[in-house]
């Protein structure tokens, strides 16, 4: 199964390749980008439907078998991560096909949007830790390319802010990754899991915590998340919605593997610390989130605010947690690019992003109020909504664990999640529009709706019938940490 | 000989930290350049300080690791390319802004 294991990279690699050369002609570039994404997705079915049956698709390359050459394995963990890779991927790109998104389009921003994919494809398909590294750098450039290419004032800013940032996490990691090897002579997951058992506690600590630290930067943990509120309400919808669902959600991943996965059990005072950082994260943003009116930015803030409850999951050092940990991202995944995307919907229709000079919609498009109350009070954790599960999973294993502080800090943050979302429908949808001469605009939207209609009917399947993904969810952290 | 190399390190990375700190681009790129050397030559450390034995295994005991030398020319290579972006980025900020501050007053809220 060697070909399907390197589909995560080299379908969005060569739909990258193929969009890029047919730049200069807008219609087959799209038509090339549909085919792309719907191979990646065909591809991405295939991965889950191998890794349930616990037939993981694996691959070494370069002659070399698996602890020396760079090895592929796609766990249930990595195949069901892929394919939420390409449901968002479909999703913006559908989203991408409608008028929601008035800006010229840059003949590179396809090929980009492929490009970034096959990073994140490539960052859960890979076991080794280099490699990794080196996913996260083709992610880290397709996404300043994205901001990039846009040419404004506020994104050339956003862009040089977002990189320095960046840059410094990903040479914290190349450090970090440096002193594994040093340490333990492996760069492979497997190899690395058994060579890890015979460390030294102190240094495994000081290895790890480097390690962990320079994924905390990319997942946007507290407190190194400023360079994600700082930059992200600069880019177009669509591409924020995929920023939003997947790329922080990568040094998620990147910390379940290491310390739920590769390194378990590592030293207690990491996954402690973890928690502690956690119910920090969770609450610094939502408090962030309360204090604007922009909606980019509210949700912007709300993304590190439920990094908060996944990176809780993984601190609760358990089988449980993991599993619960793994709900929750693919249940965020779906709900956050969801949210970015309607908020895109109602700055088209509405004009403007900023809450207090919006409002109105409720009495001209009331379904799209009902459309925006399904994520976000998904997103709140409201029955019988995924939300709700994806909590209530955390929530049980905190409280099992004896773990009354960081509780109570979810309990608590879920009630603020609601005041922002409440705030957001309000001012959105509820109060009368400030422009009394604002009429609705003529726009091409159906395939927005389609997009976020897609979205939303996930988000109701999962929270409504969650026993299959639970399920799936376990039997995935059972594999993890088994060595 | 693994002293001064740590000492060298450590110093880089202060000095690139401190560049990294201030509000003009072009410190920023050189603060960024400086971390990425340091970084390099940690990585390169990572396989045990040798001189005069051939990366080559399968020769003979006395050999190099020769892995953390293919790592730092990974590194290097993907660190060149993000330079030459982040200063050609620079130059254009630099030339639409009118001023090279990191922390200027863009306009807020375009679309």
């Amino acid at each position: 199964m060697s070909a399907l294991v390197i589909s995560p990279v080299l379908v969005p690699l060569a739909t990258a390749v193929l969009t890029t050369l047919a730049g200069r002609r807008p219609g087959i570039q799209q038509v090339l980008s549909f085919a792309g994404i719907a191979a990646f997705l065909a591809c991405a079915l295939a991965l889950v439907a191998l890794a349930a049956a616990d037939r993981p698709a694996e691959a070494a390359f370069g002659g070399w078998a698996a602890p020396f050459g760079i090895q592929f394995l796609i766990d249930r963990t990595g195949a069901v991560l892929v394919l939420v890779t390409a449901l968002m991927g479909t999703a913006s790109l559908v989203f991408l096909a409608s008028d929601a998104d008035t800006g010229p389009r840059h003949p590179l921003l396809l090929p980009l949007v492929h490009g970034l994919l096959a990073g994140v494809g490539g960052a859960f398909a890979t076991a080794d830790l280099f490699n990794l590294y080196v996913w996260f750098e083709v992610m880290l450039i397709c996404a300043l390319g994205l901001f990039a290419i846009g040419g404004r004032l506020d994104q050339l800013d956003a862009t040089f802010k977002y990189l320095a940032l960046n840059l410094l996490g990903t040479l914290l990691l190349l450090i970090a990754v440096g002193a594994v090897y040093a340490v333990t002579g492996h760069l492979n997951f497997g190899a690395l899991a058994q060579a890890s058992e015979a460390l030294p506690p102190g240094l495994a600590t000081l290895v790890l915590a480097a390690l962990i630290l320079a994924f905390l930067i990319k997942a946007g943990a507290f407190p190194l998340f400023a360079w994600l509120p700082a930059s992200y309400h600069t880019l177009p919808a669509p591409v924020l919605a995929l920023f939003a669902g997947l790329l922080t959600k990568v040094g998620v991943y990147a910390v379940l593997r290491t310390l739920g996965d590769v390194f378990a059990p590592a030293p207690e005072l990491l996954y402690e610390a973890l928690g502690w950082i956690a119910a920090a994260t969770m609450l610094v943003g939502v408090l962030g989130a309360a204090y604007h009116w922009d909606m980019r930015r509210i949700l912007a803030f709300h993304i590190v605010s439920q990094i908060g409850y996944i990176l809780l999951g993984v601190a609760l050092m358990s089988e449980a947690g993991n599993a619960a940990t793994l709900f929750y991202t693919v249940h965020h995944i779906v709900v956050k690019a969801n949210l970015f995307l309607i908020a895109a919907i109602l700055w088209r229709l509405a004009g403007s992003y900023d809450l207090r000079q919006i409002g109105g919609l409720y009495a001209l498009r009331p379904w799209l109020g009902v459309l925006f109350l399904i994520p976000a009070l998904s997103l709140v954790g409201v029955p019988p909504l995924s939300g709700f599960w994806a909590k209530l999973l955390i929530l049980e294993e905190a409280i099992a664990q004896g773990r009354v502080a960081w509780t109570v800090v979810a309990l608590l943050v879920s009630v603020l999640t609601l005041y922002s979302m409440v705030k957001i429908w309000m001012e959105g949808f509820w109060s009368p529009h400030p422009d009394p001469q604002w009429r609705l605009p003529r726009a091409r939207l159906w395939p927005a709706y389609a997009a976020t209609l897609g979205l939303a009917a996930v988000t109701l399947w999962i929270g409504l019938n969650p026993q299959p993904l639970l399920t799936y969810a376990q039997a995935a952290a059972s594999t993890l940490g088994a060595h | 000989m693994a002293a001064l190399l740590a000492l060298v390190i450590g110093l880089l990375v202060g000095c690139g930290v401190y560049l990294l700190l201030r509000a003009r681009t072009f410190s920023v790129i050189l603060g960024i350049v400086l971390i990425s050397y340091a970084t390099n030559l940690f990585l390169f450390a990572a396989g045990r300080l040798a001189t005069n034995q051939a990366p080559l295994v399968g020769e003979g005991p006395p050999y190099a690791d020769p892995l953390p030398q293919a790592l730092v020319l990974t590194a290097i290579v993907i660190g060149f390319a993000m330079t030459a972006f982040v200063a050609v980025l620079a130059l254009r900020a630099r030339g639409e802004f009118g001023s090279d501050r990191v922390d200027g007053k863009p306009r807020e809220d375009g679309p």
